[in-house]
């Protein structure tokens, strides 16, 4: 590696080796795959890998990772409610174990373990309820009381002092923190390797469905492009692109913030999370202490930091840490998360032939990046709906069979 | 801070309401829907990119519901009122076919 790299920088006329290239937009592709995140570049790296389906081309209208990928706290956990939600992110997490071998690129996957606190009585029921469903599923999870958690997490405040005392929490050891955006490089890197195109900026502008309620192609600001499957992968405009072929989708997004301290010594040793203090928080590689809440109270596109989001957190991080009063918020940003009425996501077919969902990714969409990549790779290819995803679909509602995962999918109001 | 004009008593900050979510209009005939449509409305959202009519709960004040048409995109209210006999009809012409 060393060697390269010395070459490279002795010779000035050949260019350095991209991580992706950019190819001039075809006419036509196979497959059409819009939104650059995580999601369609893992769809993309496994249509190429594990089908061979490599006449593929992503969209994305800024630069990829730039939607949810980027945004997100990088938290990797299975430690769901339901039991198809416990199978699902399961699955992930064994997929993002073998990640940076199977990208051949460091995502820095660290399983330091993961702790979502119960303040009340009714939480702690829930912690045990969430803890039997995921071992059912071969999920590591349990119960810990006070005792274990302050040889878990010493610097919590364990006391009797906070206005809602910690009882108890659910512990999944398994869980963990990532490098988010070198998980979409990865992807990206892989997918490139195999002939497939990255389109960065270049954004859909319509979708044509023809008279059939079939899909013809794609509109884009650098022109047509023919195809006969087109997958919206676009969580946090979803809604925005199903429109496109006149699909109303259970979604109203709304954005989540999220912010960094600055650098501090290392003594968070697990990811913590609390349900009904809205807050959870996790320190990096690099000492920032990275802390997200709630949603916003409603609905919006704008991505605009609030200092209201700011105080909420603060008052609520000082009741687990009280130590951290002087530390200073270095930058803090907004991501849009679309949420369905059950949390769960969309997934599938739709009425719409060719046209495809991997949508309504709520606030726990980053998790699931690799097994939704994988199955929706094998529904394209195959045509059939994987068993593991077939809860997600977007009949459901009308089917008034929901996969209720509020309880788990985020520390919601 | 947003700030939402009620219709009773004026502009306030919006950390006094709450948010109802987007309006979807009621099927006509509710005894009569069926399982779909009562799915289309408890669950399907337009979710624009732009100007939506959604409801809005005086929490901290009066207690009145009321609709507010305010643009997603630039977080801008254009306007806010309070629910009549119609205002679903007039919603679904201006917002063209759900499907």
């Amino acid at each position: 590696m060393s060697l390269k790299l010395i070459r490279q920088a002795l010779n000035r006329h050949r260019p350095p080796p991209r991580m992706w290239r950019a190819h001039p937009l075809k006419k036509r592709y196979d497959v059409i795959i819009i939104g650059g995140g995580a999601h369609g570049l893992a769809c993309a790296h496994y249509l190429a890998k594990d089908h061979g389906v490599t006449d593929v081309a992503v969209l994305e209208k800024s630069y990829i990772g730039s939607g949810g990928s980027g945004r997100n706290t990088a938290i990797i956990r299975a430690n769901y409610l339901t039991p198809e939600g416990v199978r699902f992110y399961h699955q992930s997490l064994m997929l993002y174990e073998d990640l940076a071998g199977e990208l051949d690129f460091n995502v820095m996957f660290s399983q330091r373990g993961h702790l979502t606190l119960a303040h009340t009585d009714g939480a702690v029921r829930t912690m045990r309820r969430r803890a039997e469903v995921n071992r059912l599923q071969g999920v590591d999870s349990r119960l810990v009381g006070p005792e274990e958690l302050a040889r878990l997490c010493p610097h919590l405040d364990l006391s009797q002092r906070p206005r809602y005392p910690i009882l108890a929490a659910l512990y999944h050891p398994p869980g963990g923190i990532i490098r988010h955006d070198a998980v979409v490089w990865g992807y990206a890197h892989q997918a490139d390797t195999r002939g497939i195109h990255i389109h960065q900026q270049t954004e859909v502008t319509g979708i044509d469905a023809g008279d059939g309620g079939a899909v013809q192609g794609v509109q884009t600001t650098r022109g047509y492009v023919e195809a006969g499957t087109v997958l919206n992968a676009t969580a946090g405009w979803g809604s925005t692109i199903a429109a496109m072929v006149d699909l109303e989708l259970p979604l109203e997004t709304f954005p989540l913030q999220a912010c960094v301290t600055e650098p501090l010594k290392p003594f968070l040793d697990t990811v913590i999370v609390s349900g009904s203090l809205h807050v959870y928080v996790s320190q990096s590689d690099r000492g920032e202490l990275v802390m997200g809440a709630s949603i916003d109270p409603y609905a919006s596109y704008s991505l605009n930091s609030s200092l209201d989001f700011l105080e909420g957190i603060a008052g609520h991080m000082l009741e687990l840490f009280p130590f951290l009063g002087e530390a200073r918020i270095l930058r803090q940003w907004a991501g849009p998360c679309e949420m369905p009425p059950d949390f769960s996501p969309l997934m599938g077919k739709t009425p719409v032939s060719g046209f495809l969902l991997d949508v309504g990714w709520g606030t726990y969409g980053f998790k699931a990046s690799p097994i939704c990549g994988k199955t929706m790779a094998q529904l394209i290819a195959t045509g059939e709906t994987p068993d593991l995803i077939a809860p997600f679909r977007l009949s459901r509602f009308a089917e008034l069979d929901l996969v209720g995962e509020k309880g788990a999918a985020s520390v919601g109001q | 801070m947003l700030i939402l004009c009620c219709p009773n008593c004026g502009a306030r900050n919006v950390s006094e309401f709450r948010f109802g979510g987007e309006n979807s209009p009621r099927p006509a005939l509710p005894m009569e829907a069926s399982e779909a449509e009562w799915a289309e409305y408890l669950y399907l959202r337009a979710n624009t990119m732009g100007p939506q009519v959604e409801w809005w709960y005086h929490q901290a004040g009066c207690g009145l519901w009321f609709l507010a048409e305010r643009d997603r995109a630039l977080n801008e209210v254009v306007r806010t009122f309070i629910w009549e006999d119609g205002v679903q009809e007039k919603e679904r012409e201006r917002g063209g076919e759900r499907s």
